[in-house]
């Protein structure tokens, strides 16, 4: 393997691009005619237009894409994260094109994808499973008798949702009937598939996730993170590892999750993500995430693995670098997502041009990124500018070592996200890790308010 | 006859449709009302919708579905 092609944009693509080089291999960026002078299309080898602006005319489009593959001449396709990453039938597309898929098989893509099919697996290897329908549920009465014996409130999901969406939440039996017919309806025009099942809702949960590496032979983890802190079920900041998490639950969590690799033969870097709950220190399966993550850094900074490169070295059919004993924690890091987004405007997204960029320097900071000075952040993709991830040798220097970055963070001419990462920093419930999964939204409505009279009076 | 134009307020991508098997909001030559949602667009995967903002007899989309379009562009003509 001497090429990879990349089939993303943004900052996951400028981080593949680097990650190729570092080891050596030839890069090509595909990319739309909106990211003709993006910084990964500047940084690549090569670059071949795939498509208009429109994400289903070029990133989504899985005949383009390999054939840019084939007329470069790559011997592999590295599928970041969104788009195709998690697609099945474009990861069968590249393997039948002769042409190396960074990533697990079509087929344990397609077994994973599947919320029931992914829960079964879970189940079979021993890992906890939130109380819930055994498989899809299709008759409203059974149905209706599952969610009262498991206990109101209850999650209607969608089979093929994931990432969020296809959920509704019940909180009691008279609602349900109707709730299920609209859920039915909904995930079968969102997903073309209304398969529904039933999960207790867990309140006040953590989200919690461990990172896995599978060569197809050894599987290993690395350890967890902690993802609580949600916006609309999106990510807004990641930990790692998880603070408070007793050794014991640690230990059992990330064993759980490489018996779960193990078991379905995983090849490449995949994420199974938990619910835990803080009292009753149980933890439960939720999903697997077949790709790279958005948050993989903190995994890095504590661990010191490359996981893009470790994934490239799999595709290209080496042994896993790392051996379990080999893996530790050392120190604690944080990830901020910093979004094209106002967050005094009810996080109204908003491209536009960056006329000003500083970035902190500092060995324990890193700053992913696509923006340069000059850049315009188009408007026809997700809002995601950059990750700023700090790491300190304990959470307490982490946090005060992340308020000095985000101080210094400088991104101009378009609103960010970056006054709610600062106003985060200094939550004295944040410091104390008093958060759960649905602190954020509830914290947003008073705790931004600091924030923007701080700005006020600063101008 | 007079002309009037609406325009999009923000950069995006311009639908007719609320969701791709639905009817589009609006033909070619329908009357239009202020309160009239015309279309949709899409900004960073967030939905905003377009209003007619005026009153017209008979209105034409300038703008393609599903095409680009830039913050001020006309999306479409209304007769009065």
């Amino acid at each position: 393997m001497r090429s990879v092609l990349v089939a993303n944009r943004g900052e996951i693509a400028v981080r593949i691009v680097r990650a190729a080089k570092e080891l050596g291999l030839r890069t090509i960026q595909v990319y739309s005619a909106a990211d003709a002078d993006s910084l990964a299309v500047r940084l690549a080898d090569e670059a071949v237009q795939i498509g208009p602006a429109s994400a289903r005319k070029s990133y989504l489009n899985i005949e383009a894409i390999v054939e840019a593959a084939r007329s470069v001449g790559a011997d592999a396709i590295h599928p970041g994260y969104g788009f195709l990453a998690e697609n099945a039938d474009f990861a069968d597309a590249v393997m039948a094109a002769g042409i190396r898929f960074v990533g697990p098989s079509g087929s344990s893509i397609r077994l994973l994808g599947d919320k029931v099919a992914a829960r079964e697996a879970a189940k079979n290897a021993g890992v906890p499973t939130v109380p819930g329908s055994d498989g899809r549920v299709t008759d409203v009465k059974a149905a209706t008798r599952l969610a009262e014996d498991i206990g109101f409130p209850v999650m209607i999901k969608a089979a093929a949702g994931g990432g969020g969406r296809g959920i509704r939440i019940v909180h009691n039996a008279d609602a349900f009937e109707g709730q299920f017919h609209q859920a039915s309806a909904e995930a079968a025009a969102a997903f073309g598939d209304g398969g529904l099942y039933i999960e207790k809702v867990i309140e006040k949960a953590r989200h919690i996730e461990v990172r896995i590496l599978g060569d197809g032979t050894n599987f290993v983890h690395c350890f967890e993170r902690e993802c609580s802190l949600q916006r609309r079920r999106q990510k807004v900041w990641e930990e790692a590892p998880a603070f408070r998490l007793p050794r014991e639950v640690r230990a059992r969590l990330c064993a759980s999750a490489v018996e779960l690799a193990r078991s379905v033969g995983y090849t490449g870097a995949g994420t199974v993500e938990y619910l835990y709950d803080d009292v009753t220190r149980e933890f439960y399966f939720i999903e697997v995430n077949t790709r790279i993550q958005v948050e993989h850094p903190v995994t890095e900074m504590i661990t010191g693995i490359d996981l893009v490169q470790e994934m490239l070295k799999i595709a290209a059919d080496e042994p896993l670098s790392v051996r379990q004993e080999d893996i530790a924690i050392s120190g604690h890091a944080i990830e901020c997502r910093i979004n094209a987004e106002d967050p005094f405007k009810d996080f109204q997204p908003w491209p536009g041009t960056i006329d000003r960029l500083g970035v902190p320097e500092d060995r324990n900071v890193r700053f992913d990124t696509m923006l340069f000075e000059g850049y315009t952040v188009p408007p026809f993709y997700d809002s995601l500018l950059g990750k700023l991830i700090v790491r300190g040798d304990t959470r307490e220097e982490c946090l005060s070592r992340l308020s000095e970055a985000l101080a210094e963070l400088e991104i101009g001419g378009i609103p960010t996200t970056v006054p709610l990462h600062r106003a985060l920093a200094r939550d004295p419930d944040v410091a104390a890790g008093n958060f759960h999964t649905r602190f954020l939204e509830k914290w947003l409505e008073t705790g931004l308010a600091a924030e923007r009279i701080g700005m006020e009076v600063a101008k | 006859m007079s002309k009037q134009e609406i325009r999009s307020q923000l950069p995006g991508v311009f639908y007719r449709k609320p969701a791709p098997d639905s009817p589009v909001y609006k033909n070619d030559g329908d009357s239009v009302g202020p309160d009239d949602v015309i279309g949709l667009v899409e900004v960073m995967k967030s939905f905003h919708e377009v209003k007619a903002g005026l009153t017209g007899k008979s209105i034409r989309f300038v703008a393609e579905n599903e095409e680009p379009v830039m913050a001020g562009d006309v999306i479409a003509e209304v007769e009065a």
